[in-house]
């Protein structure tokens, strides 16, 4: 029973792995510039979050919808000011580096306002645990919530992306940004809208890591956004249904790794799979070959 | 043929410039640090310098020569910092003389960096882009990772190997932990001195700027500038990806040694993502494949956050906005384009003022 | 006379596309040959399968004689094949010299001991190599340019510049990919000029593809005109040219 338990655990942080990595991931498509500093906006989502509930009072739905406009609007603002000058520049280094100028400016401006004693971040889920199986297994609210969040995130991405107009914006300009300018697509405005969803999906994850992992600190969102990078790479960077699998892959990876291997040992297993992963598979689960035409 | 001679002379001059610099910059803080005036801040800074300037100059060998992204460069100085360490520490009862087993646990810490650096180069190379980028990244932290859960200790019998912890070694009485998982190695001699530190410098820049005007480095350049070219005239692609690896994973473990030997404690958890990440910053601020620019970028950044001090509190978040100011300012299209026009303007200005 | 060139029954597919179907080419040593064709006829992808960069489906490739299938590019080139590009690819952050001297890469070697010390071997080699190169740049008026950026040379120059590197591998056999693409009358005159001369003086025989007509009927002795992957015509270029099949296949119905 008890690898059921773990199985599930892994399912729920592989979910959190998934939202970031979805969010990784079309920013990727988009822009081709790896974003360093995305895990550091999930970080900024619970810091609000929690301001919301500990000074405000606030009830843990409002919490989160602030914290989606704040990631949101900083995820523009930082696209705006940051990343955009850059996104023609002669190297495409030039955009991840100021990307993690942005990474040590979002956690330092964290560890002003809020210092650097973790913040014990209280769950936003209420609901009460489900027992099955006699009590042998226990799975809690917060795992449930996060599971669901994951596939309900899936399924209107995936809508909106093949269906809605700005969805189809976004896969032509990943496709072709010079193509997408002369058919008449506002490709800056594009890109900035998959900032912001991403940043949006940035900040739900936050507050769902927080919840199952309660302490909060300014860098609480690096690693956690490294593993989703590497979910996404997993995936097939680039690819959306590709980021939700290999965020799930990973979570469960690692949570089963920690509890039957070693837990110290848990990031390198890890890393290994996803090393084995490209070798075996050079872009990915669902990653597309591009041969270059000679 | 004149014409080459002249190319080859600028070059020549450039290097030579580039030399200088270092030697210069070295005398100048030896002059002062005599003197007396040297803050104890900026003494201690002076190894830690050229830890990074020569990690620095190793990365660029692969991101600007080679022309691959590498994200996992700390992995590489923390093989050479370990291997290093932990050879001092076996050898020092035997080799009491201590520049010669200095010198040797550089050696080795070079030569472990770079069979790593091949071990790891075979099977990578064949990725490309952002896919090999994460690759090195996760070999770093997997590097990183493995070196934490090992315990080594060394007794009459031998060697002693765990990966629970110092008491599953069952040493006799005499043993002596090596290597204690988290904890690292402890107890180091501190070796490493700005003289040190400066000499191997040197002898970096030496290796790699000869490198890239050889037949060699101008393969790897042009494996850079246009694979499929390159391919066409008989080079081959593989050997010379590997190369520019390997001996770039060996000076970064060279940068390891010069750092493990600064340290009474060494431990893994220092070689993380950021150090890798800060070398790139080095590299990448100085100028892609500019060898004099990454020397200067890394003193530049290490000092600065130290420099920065008066600020107390603000001094990373100050930091951070200088980086993104300096990227933008450098890299933006538009910002250069700017600061031509403005040049433009003033040279035109004084040389009508010249007339 | 013996053939540098035989190619049987030469043929790929790309999933359900047939690109090159059947084709035979036999080129003597010594011969200026021609590939012509409509767009999309298949004479690039004929190109890289004779380097490697494509392995074909089926049929044979012999080379003086050897048979070069299922060598890689490098090896292929080291057998003997040297080509340029349609699309230019130059070394383009080297100096122009350094584009030829890569060119020499297997022909002049050091160890990497003299590669990083510099030693005495390292200087006599460069200085061999640098007058080769020099040599080669000379034929196409490119001494001048020796020490610019490659990228910054003017398009025309760039494609001469690929001609040299690809001459410096010391071919048996040149391949060319629209060496005149994007010259000027004046420019394709000279090259026509340059191209006689490369094979006189080099001894090399060179297969070309152009889509100019001028130069075609200006240089080469033989042709053969693919279309939709297949061979349309071949023989003495007068001949082909007034193939009334060869006219269609350009001009349409």
């Amino acid at each position: 029973m008890s690898f059921i338990s773990y199985l599930i655990n892994g399912i729920s942080l592989g979910s959190v792995y998934a939202i970031i990595a979805l969010g990784y991931t079309m920013v990727y498509g988009i822009a081709k510039m790896l974003n360093f500093a995305h895990g550091d906006v999930i970080m900024v989502g619970g810091y609000a979050a929690f301001s919301m509930m500990m000074y405000y009072g606030g009830n843990p739905v409002v919490a989160v919808l602030v914290a989606i406009v704040v990631c949101t609007v900083l995820g523009i603002v930082i696209e705006t000011i940051a990343y955009r000058p850059l996104l023609e520049a002669a190297s495409p280094l030039a955009v991840l580096i100021t990307a993690i100028g942005v990474s040590y400016f979002l956690q330092n401006a964290v560890l002003l306002i809020f210092g650097s004693t973790p913040k014990s971040f209280q769950s936003v889920v209420n609901l009460p645990s489900l027992k099955l199986a006699n009590g042998a297994l226990t799975i809690s609210g917060t795992t449930l919530v996060t599971i669901a969040s994951c596939i309900v995130i899936m399924v209107v991405l995936t809508t909106f992306i093949n269906k809605s107009k700005p969805g189809q914006a976004m896969r032509a300009v990943s496709e072709d940004k010079g193509a997408a300018q002369l058919m008449g697509i506002n490709v800056n405005g594009t890109i900035a809208l998959t900032f912001a969803i991403g940043s949006g999906l940035a900040a739900v994850a936050g507050v769902l890591l927080c919840s199952a992992y309660p302490s909060l600190t300014p860098y609480t969102g690096s690693m956690p956004g490294i593993k989703a990078f590497v979910a996404a790479v997993f995936g097939g960077i680039g690819s959306i249904p590709g980021a939700m699998i290999g965020g799930i892959l990973l979570g469960v990876i690692e949570i089963l790794g920690k509890a039957y291997i070693s837990s110290q040992l848990a990031d390198a297993i890890v890393f290994a799979v996803l090393i084995i992963v490209l070798l075996v598979k050079p872009t990915g689960l669902f990653g597309k070959q591009i041969q270059e035409k000679v | 043929m004149e014409k080459i001679e002249k190319m080859k002379q600028k070059n020549l001059k450039s290097n030579l410039i580039t030399y200088a610099i270092v030697i210069i910059a070295f005398a100048i803080m030896q002059v002062w640090q005599i003197s007396g005036n040297l803050s104890s801040l900026l003494s201690g800074l002076l190894v830690p310098i050229c830890v990074y300037v020569i990690l620095a100059l190793s990365l660029n060998l692969v991101v600007g020569i080679s022309g691959e992204l590498s994200l996992g460069h700390a992995g590489f100085m923390c093989v050479g910092a370990f291997a290093s360490a932990f050879f001092s520490k076996c050898t020092a009862g035997i080799i009491t003389w201590m520049p010669l087993r200095f010198f040797l646990a550089i050696l080795i810490g070079a030569a472990a960096a770079g069979v790593f650096g091949l071990l790891i180069g075979i099977p990578v190379l064949r990725l490309r882009g952002d896919y090999l980028a994460i690759v090195t990244l996760a070999f770093g932290e997997i590097i990183k990772n493995v070196i934490n859960v090992f315990y080594i200790g060394l007794d009459s019998n031998g060697f002693h190997v765990s990966m629970k912890d110092q008491f599953s070694l069952n040493m006799e009485a005499d043993g002596q932990i090596i290597l204690g998982g988290p904890q690292g190695i402890t107890g180091n001699e501190k070796c490493s001195t700005f003289l040190v530190g400066v000499i191997l410098i040197l002898i970096t820049l030496f290796i790699v700027l000869n490198l890239i005007n050889s037949r060699d480095g101008r393969a790897i350049m042009a494996i850079r500038d246009n694979r499929i070219a390159a391919e066409s005239i008989g080079i081959n692609i593989t050997k010379y990806k590997l190369m520019a690896f390997t001996i770039s994973a060996a000076l970064a473990g060279v940068a390891g040694a010069l750092y493990s030997h600064n340290l009474s404690t060494l431990q893994a958890s220092k070689f993380n993502f950021n150090t890798s990440i800060l070398a790139l910053v080095f590299v990448v601020l100085g100028g892609i494949g500019n060898m004099r620019g990454s020397i200067i970028a890394a003193v530049i950044l290490t000092v600065l956050p130290e420099m920065l001090r008066f600020l107390s509190d603000y001094r990373m978040l100050i930091y951070a906005i200088v980086l993104i100011a300096m990227m933008l300012i450098n890299w933006s299209p538009k910002a250069l384009e700017w600061r031509e026009r403005l040049l433009d303007r003033f040279f035109h200005k004084s040389a009508k003022e010249g007339e | 006379m013996s053939a540098m060139l035989e190619v049987k029954n030469l043929g790929i597919s790309f999933g359900g596309l047939r690109a090159v179907n059947a084709l035979d080419l036999t080129i003597e040593k010594g011969a200026l040959y021609g590939l012509i064709g409509p767009n999309g006829a298949g004479k690039t992808t004929v190109f890289n399968l004779l380097t490697g960069v494509y392995k074909p489906s089926e049929g044979s490739i012999l080379l003086d004689g050897e048979s070069i299938i299922g060598k890689s590019t490098e090896e292929i080139c080291k057998c003997g094949i040297a080509r340029t590009f349609q699309n230019i690819r130059l070394f383009k952050d080297l100096p122009v010299l350094d584009n030829v001297k890569a060119g020499l890469h297997n022909e002049f070697k050091y160890s990497l001991f003299s590669s990083i010390f510099h030693t005495p071997t390292y200087r006599k080699v460069e200085k061999e190599m640098d007058e080769k190169a020099l040599d080669l740049l000379k034929v196409f008026d490119l001494d001048d340019a020796a020490d610019y950026k490659a990228s910054n040379l003017p398009y025309g120059k760039q494609r001469k510049l690929e001609i040299a590197r690809a001459l410096a591998t010391d071919p048996k056999l040149l391949l060319l990919d629209e060496p005149a693409a994007g010259m000027n009358p004046n420019e394709t005159k000279e090259l026509m000029d340059t191209i006689h001369f490369v094979r006189d003086h080099f001894g090399v025989t060179i297969l070309l593809i152009e889509h100019d007509m001028k130069l075609v009927a200006g240089i080469c002795e033989e042709l053969t005109v693919l279309n939709f992957g297949e061979v349309l015509s071949h023989g003495k270029t007068a001949t082909v040219l007034q193939d009334p099949q060869v006219i269609t296949a350009y001009l349409g119905e």
